[in-house]
């Protein structure tokens, strides 16, 4: 298995996701998830217990 | 297991490894043998990553891990999201940019030789000895509730890994993770949905939601100061931040799954697609667990869950006490089962009035149940100090062989495997890629530009750390407080190594020497505190990175030698 030559554009700053146009923009994104997945998990606690 | 789950369990195995073996077999490129193939897009990464760290044991003790204490425990992994954007945004973009092949190779282009050799020696000790743990452990309870000798299953399961992973290495891996991920998500979906399906009539997943809240299994987050308590969000988000940082950042089974690939942009979104996904896999497995314990209160429950444990006993000299324990765990099973059926019916009626009372009474009878359960568990320790007490890692695949229809049952233990086999190659590929790069290369440099090799070096290595960890699982004579120290040696070393690249990436005045002897006397401190204190081992995370970078600091003030740094 020969492998591909490398892409010099391939490690650019550009994220390929729609709508994210840095990577910083990227884990504040990851960041506000995880905010959400506790809160969600708070008031399923909350919710059953 | 009937014919049909064999077919089941064997053609998934046998054929995604065949596949991989097959598909890879002529890695002959040092480049693809060691970091997997250049088009790798970030879903193969991601898999891979969930892949390595998901091991057999995941799907067998935490779902018990739910159904025993709840799924408080998925607070462990609040610090992981957190760790992979650290992971993103300053570990990877340096790995890629130096081209190395593993993490300590960094550490020799930022330090030196001694530092590399520390970093990848610690690493090589620390997950050597887990190697036979991670075949043995989930082959133990596969090999007891089924019957099948357990030499066999470990040298089958590591015969089997051992053959693709040496024949295409990390590209290998990596395919092979993709389809054995998609058996493990196929198989614990169909349980949960076979499981919602076996729940009484009219109880649906709500009701069974709020048995099992009632009874204080959905406690997700704690946010209690108490140090006494285990799982809490402080000690998820702290404790989990350090443990995720130097596993993901650093230890070399994880960092190979995302240092190759297309391209930088693919493994950061691999490493993305974990933080976003893991803490609901968790939540989903821990949840599984939870629901089959309600399950269990709508049917004859088992006093202790190890049946075959508790058999041997149960027929020994003994035996009239352990039936009078089991007959006294079914009277109360019965009121038990009872107090949860007023209790619904009261809430069914909205009789506020009498529901806290309702409530009270079942959970009153859950901790008598409860209290016979922990009799057992003495009764056995009685009769055998030795004897297994631990049975909630039996509660799930209890579950499959009694519950679940032929077929799935194969495919269930076919999820177990898959998950033994991902996560057994991540690491024998770790250990065979950092042996070949930091020890053999560094003996031999002449042989460095000689590609071919290479790759051989690599693969005998790899066959070789393969044939270690069986022969490991086979005469260690493992214990469940041997299985839970080596867990605790790995925490203890974690912390230094985080230590030694945080150092390398944010102290830059600080050269080889100096990061070099504190590490040493970080781990000694780690090692002197352990032995002294009685906290938690998770702070020894904390505890050996803060002395590491403590300690470089003040060193390079006292020995004032020049550091050495790469341009990045």
């Amino acid at each position: 298995m020969k492998p591909s030559p490398p892409d010099p554009s391939s490690d650019d700053g550009s994220t390929g996701v729609p709508g994210f146009r840095s990577w910083r923009a990227v884990y504040a994104f990851v960041f506000a998830v995880f905010v959400v997945t506790v809160v969600l998990l708070a008031l399923f606690s909350r919710f059953f217990a | 297991m009937n014919h049909l789950d064999w077919i089941v369990l064997l053609v998934t195995m046998v054929g995604i490894a065949a596949y991989g073996a097959w598909h890879t077999r002529h890695t002959d490129h040092l480049d693809t043998y060691l970091k997997g193939s250049r088009t790798t897009g970030w879903g193969t990464i991601g898999i891979s990553v969930m892949a390595t760290q998901a091991s057999a044991i995941t799907f067998l003790s935490i779902p018990g891990q739910g159904f025993e204490s709840g799924i408080g425990f998925v607070q462990n992994y609040f610090g992981l999201p957190l760790a992979l954007i650290i992971v993103c945004a300053v570990f990877l973009p340096i790995y890629r940019k130096l081209g190395v092949y593993t993490a300590y190779e960094f550490l020799g282009q930022r330090f030196d030789g001694k530092t590399r050799l520390l970093g990848a020696g610690l690493f090589l000790l620390q997950r050597g000895l887990a190697a036979g743990v991670t075949i043995y452990a989930p082959a133990i309870i596969l090999a007891t509730v089924l019957g099948w000798r357990l030499d066999l299953t470990i040298i089958g399961t590591g015969l089997l890994v051992i053959v693709y992973t040496v024949t295409g290495g990390s590209a290998a891996v990596s395919l092979t993770q993709k389809w054995q991920m998609g058996v493990i998500f196929g198989g614990m979906v169909t349980a949960f949905v076979i499981l919602l399906m076996r729940l009484p009539d009219g109880l649906g997943f709500g009701g069974a939601a709020h048995v099992a809240g009632a009874l204080g299994k959905l406690q997700a987050v704690d946010v209690s100061l108490d140090p006494e308590k285990r799982y809490t969000l402080w000690t998820g988000l702290f404790g989990g931040l350090f443990l995720s940082l130097s596993y993901f950042g650093t230890d070399q089974s994880q960092v190979q799954r995302y240092i190759g690939g297309a391209s930088l942009r693919e493994g950061r979104l691999g490493l993305v697609f974990n933080a976003l996904l893991k803490i609901p896999m968790q939540f989903f497995i821990l949840l599984l667990g939870a629901l089959v314990f309600v399950f269990y209160q709508f049917q004859p429950a088992p006093v202790f869950y190890n049946r075959v444990e508790w058999s041997r006993y149960a027929a020994g000299p003994n035996g009239a006490s352990f039936r009078a324990i089991e007959e006294k765990h079914a009277a109360l099973h019965s009121v038990k089962q009872e107090k949860i059926r007023t209790w619904l019916d009261v809430r069914a009626r909205g009789d506020n009035a009498a529901e806290p009372a309702a409530r009270a009474e079942m959970v009153a009878a859950n901790a008598a149940t409860d209290a016979v359960r922990n009799e057992a568990k003495a009764a056995l320790t009685a009769a055998n100090p030795l004897a297994k007490t631990k049975d909630s890692d039996y509660v799930f695949i209890g579950f499959i062989l009694a519950q679940l229809p032929h077929g799935v049952i194969g495919l269930l233990i076919a999820v177990m495997i898959a998950a033994a086999l991902g996560s057994k190659a991540g690491e024998l590929n770790a250990l065979g890629t950092t042996t070949t790069i930091d020890l053999w290369r560094q003996l031999r440099p002449l042989a460095a530009p000689d590609e071919a090799r290479n790759v051989r070096a690599a693969k005998r290595f790899t066959a070789l750390w393969g044939v270690v960890a069986i022969a490991f699982a086979l005469f260690a004579g493992f214990s469940e407080n041997l299985i839970e120290a080596i867990n605790i040696i790995g925490s203890l070393f974690y912390g230094v190594v985080l230590g030694i690249f945080l150092v390398a990436f944010f102290l830059r005045n600080v050269g080889g020497s100096a990061v070099f002897w504190a590490a040493i006397a970080a781990q000694a401190l780690v090692v002197v505190l352990y032995l002294s204190l009685s906290i938690s081992y998770l702070w020894y995370n904390l505890i050996g990175c803060a002395a590491c970078m403590l300690f470089s600091l003040l060193l390079q003030v006292c020995l004032k030698t020049p550091s050495k740094m790469p341009s990045t």
